[in-house]
């Protein structure tokens, strides 16, 4: 029997990152070692420090967590000659609404992430790294530890990995639920012991992060990517992908579909196609409503707007973000108060408290909001929604801030209609 | 306080984890592997961690009141999480909650009567693509549908 999968596969994948996915066994080292494991890391074991961060660079890899920063450049403001050891964090904490891939990279190929891991230590000269895993993902935890236990006893991880007398350490670190603490800075204060809340950068984690020394820090599926650059060539994948845009990525496909699921797409891959081919179009034959393109973070798309290739400058272009690969679809049906309330209730939880801006303009939002929902709401609020959003951009530490105000901005403004429809509807009671 | 053998051998190789002088590193693990023995975060393991990590209670302290897992009353033997957050609040995550709610007849972070199931409206969890998603203590469950959940629910029940 062929193995149960989270969702059936689709033909217009390009199967990079997870292609041993439906491999029976794929979480065991044996399956790794015999599909293409550890040929990138010997290959780069031959390579200068300064030739891996350039394959990164030509390989146009991005981060994978959300912000989109250029992966290469990223390694190449570590200082490899520091004085004090380099750290390696990997960030598991996948919390952002919409996103379920990190899981798959983590529970299906543990060992590809395990060894981009010890290729970026070859790139920055680090020996330790630490998974910093979200605590309601126990059972990544739990697999990941089997996958770095049966690392170190057939000598892929410690101190001569694969034998190449390269040592490298690697521990799981639990989180406790925060989704603050997927904010780098948040996240190495939580790594170190203490509240999540966002640093002042100047520095950047890069020079003084964990523990005030320099740390190299990416997502699961941005260390998951790097057998695969470093194996074929930053060249391949950057062909795979557009200009500026290398590559594939995981999509997490969810809301009103047919086929929700994680998929693996090229860079610019046509949005309406992900969602009429690849998830199976909208359930009921419902018109498509909009699209949240990369987790609810990012700012909303009317179904107009949607028309386009998936990609970071395409979807800057049309104001939004490709973010952490969660598109959630809505149909026709979808009251946008509702959604846009759900939205700030998440964000006024997570606010960590530490910048004002934050704490009192999401918990403020979230009041209106409800109030609106609730048939309270006044034609003003519709302007004060977007005006107290606004004055949150740009005024804190980390961007929670601005991850909760830009949704809100959009939904106001592209779906004025359904707050006309709830004013409408307190008229009529009246 | 000691805990299992198991428990104290995670914990002697967690202490060993991070750099030198960096024991406090370990507040937030240590915290959520205990409570599952403990069952919450009391007083008294307060002291114990801080004592193991070697920093003050209060640097403890304040780390168990930042984070939503840790929890300083035990919950029920099943902690039911459903999540309502905008993937599963568009597949019906939030009637699934206000079900999950009339089953148990407890509401948001309360626990019943006799101790066996406590219930959370929770954050994204990170199943969005197989929403509505519940999770029961550590274990996922998806495209939960009432009548699942009532089945989830009712074989944890029997099994007692």
């Amino acid at each position: 029997m062929a193995k149960q999968l989270y969702n059936q596969p689709s033909p217009l994948e390009t199967r990079v990152v997870s292609k041993r996915f439906a491999l029976e066994g794929s979480e065991t080292l044996d399956v790794y070692l015999a599909n293409d494991g550890y040929k990138a890391f010997r290959k780069a074991r031959e390579m200068t420090p300064e030739a891996i961060i350039e394959e990164v660079k030509t390989s146009g890899l991005r981060g994978r967590g959300g912000a989109g920063f250029p992966t290469g450049l990223k390694w190449s403001f570590v200082p490899r000659t520091s004085p004090k050891p380099r750290v390696i964090v990997i960030n598991a904490d996948e919390s952002e609404p919409g996103t379920c891939k990190d899981r798959l990279l983590m529970e299906y190929d543990p060992h590809q992430m395990i060894e981009g891991i010890l290729i970026a230590g070859l790139a920055v000269d680090a020996h330790v790294g630490y998974v910093y895993i979200r605590g309601e993902y126990r059972y990544l935890i739990d697999a990941m530890d089997r996958a770095i236990d049966e690392a170190y006893a057939k000598g892929y991880l410690g101190k001569n990995v694969a034998g190449t007398g390269f040592q490298f350490d690697l521990y799981t670190h639990s989180g406790a639920g925060a989704y603050e603490c997927g904010e780098e800075t948040a996240l190495l204060d939580s790594l170190e012991g203490k509240r999540g809340v966002p640093r002042m950068k100047p520095p950047f984690p890069a020079v003084a992060g964990a523990w005030a020394m320099p740390t190299l820090l990416n997502n699961v599926e941005t260390f998951s990517a790097i057998p695969p650059i470093i194996r074929d060539g930053g060249a391949a994948f950057a062909a795979l992908g557009t200009p500026k845009n290398g590559g594939t990525r995981l999509v997490c496909i969810s809301g009103h579909v047919n086929k929700p699921g994680v998929y693996e797409l090229p860079l610019g891959f046509p949005m309406m196609k992900a969602i009429n081919e690849v998830a199976g179009g909208i359930p009921g034959g419902k018109k498509l409503k909009a699209v949240v393109p990369g987790g609810s973070s990012c700012p909303i798309l009317r179904a107009e707007e949607c028309d386009i290739p998936m990609d970071y400058d395409t979807l800057a272009k049309v104001g939004s973000m490709l973010g952490s690969g969660g598109m959630v679809v809505l149909d026709e049906t979808t009251d946008m108060v509702r959604f846009a309330l759900r939205i700030m209730k998440f964000y006024a939880h997570e606010s960590c408290g530490w910048c004002i801006p934050c704490r009192e303009g999401t918990t403020w939002l979230k009041k209106i909001l409800q109030r609106f929902y609730e048939g309270q709401g006044r034609r003003e609020d519709i302007s004060l929604l977007g005006e107290l959003s606004k004055n949150m951009l740009g005024r804190t530490f980390c961007a929670l801030g601005d991850a909760a105000a830009l949704p809100t901005i959009s939904i106001v403004e592209k779906f004025t209609e359904d707050f006309e429809v709830y004013l409408a509807r307190q008229e009529v009671l009246v | 306080m000691t805990f299992s053998p198991q428990l104290e051998e995670r914990f002697a190789k967690m202490l060993t984890r991070y750099p030198e002088g960096r024991t406090r590193s370990a507040v937030v693990p240590m915290l959520m592997y205990a409570q599952d023995e403990v069952g919450a975060v009391t007083k008294e393991l307060v002291e114990e961690v801080a004592r193991r990590c070697k920093v003050t209670p209060l640097q403890v302290d304040e780390v168990v009141g930042y984070y939503s897992m840790l929890h300083r009353k035990p919950q029920g033997k099943f902690h039911v999480q459903v999540c309502t957050n905008i993937s599963c609040l568009l597949v019906g995550g939030e009637e699934l909650y206000e079900h999950a709610k009339k089953k148990l007849g407890i509401g948001h972070k309360q626990t019943s009567a006799d101790g066996q199931f406590s219930l959370e409206e929770v954050e994204c969890m990170g199943a969005c693509s197989w929403a509505p998603a519940v999770e029961i203590n550590y274990d996922f469950h998806h495209f939960v549908t009432p009548e699942k959940l009532d089945q989830l629910i009712d074989g944890l029940r029997k099994a007692q």
